[in-house]
């Protein structure tokens, strides 16, 4: 098996690893490079429990080998926070009660963040078509959705003050 | 997924040349969302995986006013409906690339992935279908032109040879006061496979039907072209009433089977009601009024 050399950059740091062609970028962040804060769900694109972003746009994990990482820019939940500091969006999550058992919240976080990156005012049918390729089993969605809403609404708050 | 290769042609050359090496082996990766499943579902052993998204002929994304849409096979969704002027141009074909997944899926998938992947539930084929859109097909030996309404020949299976690839898709510049529209029947609001689905494209003048196109989705064993549908609405006043004949064609042309996201009767019905709904729609995009 001929293994592939690929170097990309992972959560702001050059990364480089070995991947064999046949493995997804899930497998490499989990099983090659430790980053096991990106869930395996389904494994066929449905549940957006893998979802990571790749240069500026939200992907499953699972639906993209390895390989295709070369060059890329990747951003996964380990590199949400701002070093100690949760970001908002974390913080809402918790005190919403937006997770109860937390395998999809890796997921609903990124994806979320890379929602209000670029619309930081979103009603809620703009939410809930986003997060559409994101299942969740235990919340019922509402309280995800206001939990994005509430951080929506502080970082407008912030960027006013 | 046993011993997979995995090559990342960065010219259109190198490209076709790998297919041509590989041939049946060969499996075209651009955003993955059909090939990765099929990959662990154990379909491509000892397979040749080519990912084209760096192959600059199938990234093209690129309108005119004369010369319509080139869309290379490997845009992503995202790319067409972040697009303003494609948006404004071709809004059946936005209606498809923005219901085909969900985000995540819209990041990846491309519409020459829907096409080449060939399940009759696709559904960017029917809108591509009443835009008249065209396959330019490359190999070594050169290329050809190929309507996508020929490009299906069963589920699963499209009209290209092994070593040929599919580069771009040509939609024709849309025509004045010309409107169109896809729509689905999933019963979820979103990340679901069509029941059933009907694409159309209209072109009015004087109160008239100038021309019309029809295409079903997930009702025969590839995306459905309506011919009598089209005849029913040229030369007719744009009127309901035509718009029903042109409805009823649509169902009578439908030959769908029963399975378990409906039964046969129920999607024969439901293409009559979403041919009216997308005619109509159509008929307004168009900037028409229906009598």
């Amino acid at each position: 098996m001929q293994s592939i050399h690929v170097r990309s950059t992972i959560n702001g740091q050059p990364a480089e690893f070995l991947c064999e062609p046949r493995q997804s970028l899930l497998e490499v962040l989990r099983d090659v490079l430790r980053l096991t804060g990106t869930k395996e769900g389904c494994n066929d694109g449905n549940c957006g429990a893998c979802t990571v972003e790749m240069d500026g746009r939200i992907v499953p994990a699972c639906l993209v080998l390895g390989a295709e990482a070369e060059g890329a820019e990747i951003l996964t939940v380990e590199g949400i926070a701002k070093g100690s500091a949760l970001h908002d969006l974390q913080s809402a999550f918790l005190t919403g009660a937006a997770l109860q058992c937390g395998i999809c919240t890796p997921g609903f976080i990124v994806a979320s963040k890379a929602l209000l990156d670029q619309n930081p005012n979103p009603s809620e049918d703009e939410i809930r078509l986003w997060l559409a390729n994101n299942l969740c089993r235990c919340t019922g969605y509402d309280k995800i959705v206001r939990s994005v809403q509430a951080t929506a609404s502080l970082c407008r708050e912030e960027s006013s003050t | 997924m046993h011993s997979v290769q995995y090559h990342r042609p960065v010219t259109l050359d190198e490209c076709l040349r790998l297919f041509d090496r590989f041939g049946k082996q060969a499996r075209a990766l651009a955003g993955g969302t059909d090939l990765l499943v099929q990959m662990r579902a154990g379909h491509c052993r000892n397979g040749a995986v080519v990912d084209v998204k760096h192959v600059p002929e199938l990234n093209e994304l690129r309108f005119g006013t004369s010369d319509g849409l080139t869309l290379g096979a490997a845009v992503p969704c995202y790319r067409i409906y972040g697009d303003a002027t494609v948006s404004r141009a071709y809004p059946g074909l936005i209606d498809t690339v923005s219901m085909i997944g969900g985000t995540q899926i819209q990041g990846r998938a491309s519409v020459g992935g829907n096409l080449c992947n060939a399940a009759p539930s696709a559904d960017a084929v029917p809108a591509l279908i009443a835009l008249r859109a065209v396959c330019r097909i490359a190999s070594v030996r050169g290329e050809r032109e190929l309507p996508v309404d020929q490009f299906c020949i069963a589920p699963g299976r499209n009209a290209m040879a092994d070593n040929e690839v599919l580069v771009s898709l040509h939609v024709p510049p849309p025509p004045e006061h010309s409107g169109a529209c896809y729509l689905r029947f999933i019963p979820r609001n979103e990340m679901d496979i069509a029941v059933a689905g009907a694409g159309v494209s209209v072109t009015l003048g004087n109160g008239t039907f100038r021309d019309g196109r029809v295409a079903l989705a997930s009702v025969a064993p590839t995306p459905l072209l309506v011919e009598k549908a089209g005849v029913a609405l040229r030369g007719q006043p744009v009127e309901h009433e035509v718009i029903a004949r042109a409805a009823a064609a649509a169902k009578a042309a439908a030959r769908p089977i029963t399975d378990m996201r409906g039964t046969a009767e129920y999607r024969k019905h439901l293409c009559e009601v979403l041919t009216r709904r997308a005619l109509e729609k159509a008929v307004l995009r168009a900037g028409g009024t229906l009598a």
